[in-house]
């Protein structure tokens, strides 16, 4: 049996004044990163949520985003009767031709940002019941008339039901209030398409979503899209479209990352100078150990493991820290659609433990040389310190 | 003198400080036999804990031989040595050494984890050295909440719980008062007397030293009347 952990433990406990020290940095490197990580995933949480998979989107060739996709009007009527698309009960194709554009809003706490203003056909609401209205009614064609999501009616000036604002050629009214929790559509206004076609003078959709009436049916009508030369677009299940877009979370993921790694270097310093305090105060401890009959392998792995306990205690702390976050809403800004994407922090269990790994990291980087140090001291020498 | 159970022979040790070197041992001779209480005893630099180090198995002679119980201690590697001591050297310091974080009871413990014994075995034979050194009621105290010659008793049932070949005690009243003192080295006594157990001591205090069976002079790294007592 090696020495017991009970006296790394008391020598943490009888110098606690520099455990806390050096664990309170290591807390906020991993409060820092659990923080950051959770951001990026509930970003990703939010556009994985919000693909259908039983939609397929309907893109021009070569563009990755909706934004940068137009299909002309007579193109989408080529393709929107195919009998591959779903009817519904009043026999219409339940495909909906949609158009975004970006328009900016005053936010009720000062300043501005970009917002998502997304045209959709008559039929664009039931391709997607997961989105509910809560407040008022649906958006009527024809009178300039929107609805909004409750996020964005929280944050954005004008946007309660009733209130009107100004984007493009119109003056536009809020019918109603949409919510669309978890979801990429609580960041985004939505109206009839061949308004904001016209608002906008754009002679184009984006895209078209639409409904196959069955999974065999939609793999056929992905193949008959796509060979169409004539039309020239690419069609692809919704869900993959939004599994896509969380590249989004990239930079947040590096950014965030970099930061946690340049942190960590100074946390595992601080470790490493706790250590070799620790060393140099017990050096006739590790001389008595050795004396005992304890191997330098024994006492190596001693001040190793007190440097990750060490480190333990600094990543439990970092994660009850970074705990009072998760479910937190907030916006940020989306890389592909230059409008701000509303999401929520997520930290699971797993990222928890990720956090603790990343701890541990750290205390065996910073206990390496100290043990080291620890172990390799002459025995009598270390004998003979004070 | 009974059977040797340490052999010394033309055992040297030289220190090098710089260029300067330093004889701290010089081609020394000494059998100490099984159950002897043997006293090393000389002034300060006259090398006698220097030969208490390499008896013990923690210090290495520049030349000569050093066997106890039929081990060649000088011939060991770093780890070969440090398995021989745990088994059969049983070491008391001036300063104690006891671990601060750590009870009576752990500290007497620690040499027994590197045993086989299971945890009732080790419980066990704690509680006798410790109930044979008279600390029975302070096995769970701290060393901070124990005197000077009760830590010193702590550091002897430390010494003693692995039932080593060799009990080795450098100064061990040093740092004691003569009340203290008196009982640590009775305390020794006994040991050898009724338990038979072979100790070597270094001490410069001759009230300490008459504690022993006998003694031997060390001056400027020789032995004086050939380690006669």
């Amino acid at each position: 049996m090696a020495i017991p952990l009970k006296y790394n433990l008391r020598n943490l406990r009888v110098r606690w004044r520099s455990t806390i020290a050096t664990a309170l940095g290591i807390a906020l490197t991993v409060a820092v990163f659990v923080m950051v990580m959770a951001l990026a995933r509930g970003l990703k949480a939010t556009y994985v949520n919000t693909g259908d998979a039983r939609n397929l989107l309907v893109m021009r060739k070569g563009s990755t985003a909706e934004s940068s996709s137009q299909i002309e009007r007579s193109k989408v009527l080529r393709f929107k009767y195919h009998d591959e698309i779903a009817r519904n009960e009043r026999g219409d194709p339940v495909a909906s031709p949609e158009i975004i554009v970006l328009i900016q809003l005053d936010r009720i706490d000062g300043g501005n940002a970009n917002v998502l203003v997304r045209g959709i056909g008559p039929i664009g609401l039931e391709l997607r019941p997961n989105v509910k209205l809560v407040e008022g009614r649906l958006f009527q064609p024809g009178l300039a008339e929107c609805i909004v999501s409750r996020k964005i009616a929280a944050r954005f000036a004008h946007c309660r039901v009733g209130e009107t604002f100004r984007a493009g050629k119109r003056t536009w009214r809020v019918a109603g209030i949409f919510d669309a929790t978890k979801t990429t559509y609580e960041s985004e206004i939505w109206t009839d398409a061949d308004e904001v076609r016209e608002a906008f003078s754009r002679s184009f959709y984006g895209s078209v979503l639409l409904r196959p009436t069955d999974e065999a049916a939609g793999a056929a009508l992905i193949k008959r899209l796509e060979v169409n030369k004539d039309l020239f677009v690419r069609v692809l299940p919704e869900s993959e479209y939004y599994k896509e877009q969380t590249k989004n979370a990239g930079p947040i993921q590096f950014m965030g990352g970099f930061l946690a790694i340049i942190m960590s270097i100074g946390a595992a310093f601080a470790a490493m100078n706790t250590m070799y305090a620790a060393v140099g105060a017990r050096t006739r401890e590790i001389g008595t150990l050795r004396v005992l009959g304890f191997r330098r392998r024994d006492i190596y792995l001693s001040f190793l493991l007190e440097s990750v306990l060490l480190a333990l205690v600094g990543g439990g702390l970092g994660c009850l820290a970074s705990l009072p976050i998760n479910g937190l809403a907030t916006g940020t800004m989306s890389w592909t659609t230059f409008s701000e994407v509303a999401f929520e922090f997520r930290i699971t269990g797993e990222l928890l433990l990720k956090g603790m790994t990343f701890a541990v990291v750290m205390g065996v980087l910073g206990g390496l040389l100290p043990a080291r140090v620890a172990a390799q001291k002459p025995v009598l020498d270390a004998l003979r310190s004070v | 003198m009974d059977q040797a159970i340490v052999q010394i022979r033309e055992l040297s040790k030289l220190y090098r400080h710089g260029d300067i070197e330093v004889v701290a041992l010089n081609s020394i001779s000494l059998d100490i036999g099984r159950g002897e209480f043997v006293a090393l005893m000389g002034p300060s630099g006259s090398g006698k804990s220097t030969l208490l180090h390499i008896i013990a198995g923690i210090d290495r002679p520049t030349s000569g031989r050093c066997v106890v119980e039929g081990t060649d201690v000088s011939e060991l590697g770093e780890t070969a040595l440090a398995a021989w001591r745990k088994q059969h050297v049983g070491f008391v310091f001036q300063t104690f050494n006891l671990i601060p974080v750590l009870t009576a009871f752990e500290n007497v413990e620690l040499p027994l984890l590197l045993t086989g014994l299971s945890g009732r075995e080790r419980r066990d034979h704690v509680e006798a050295a410790l109930e044979l050194v008279g600390l029975a009621d302070r096995m769970k105290h701290l060393p901070r909440q124990l005197s000077g010659g009760q830590e010193q008793r702590v550091a002897i049932a430390r010494a003693l719980v692995t039932d080593p070949t060799l009990l080795v005690a450098d100064e061990p009243t040093g740092n004691l008062d003569a009340h203290s003192a008196a009982e640590v080295l009775g305390l020794l006594q006994t040991l050898n007397s009724a338990a038979g157990k072979t100790v070597v001591m270094v001490t410069h205090d001759p009230k300490a030293a008459a504690h022993a069976k006998r003694m031997v002079h060390l001056e400027k790294g020789e032995l004086l009347n050939g380690g006669g007592s």
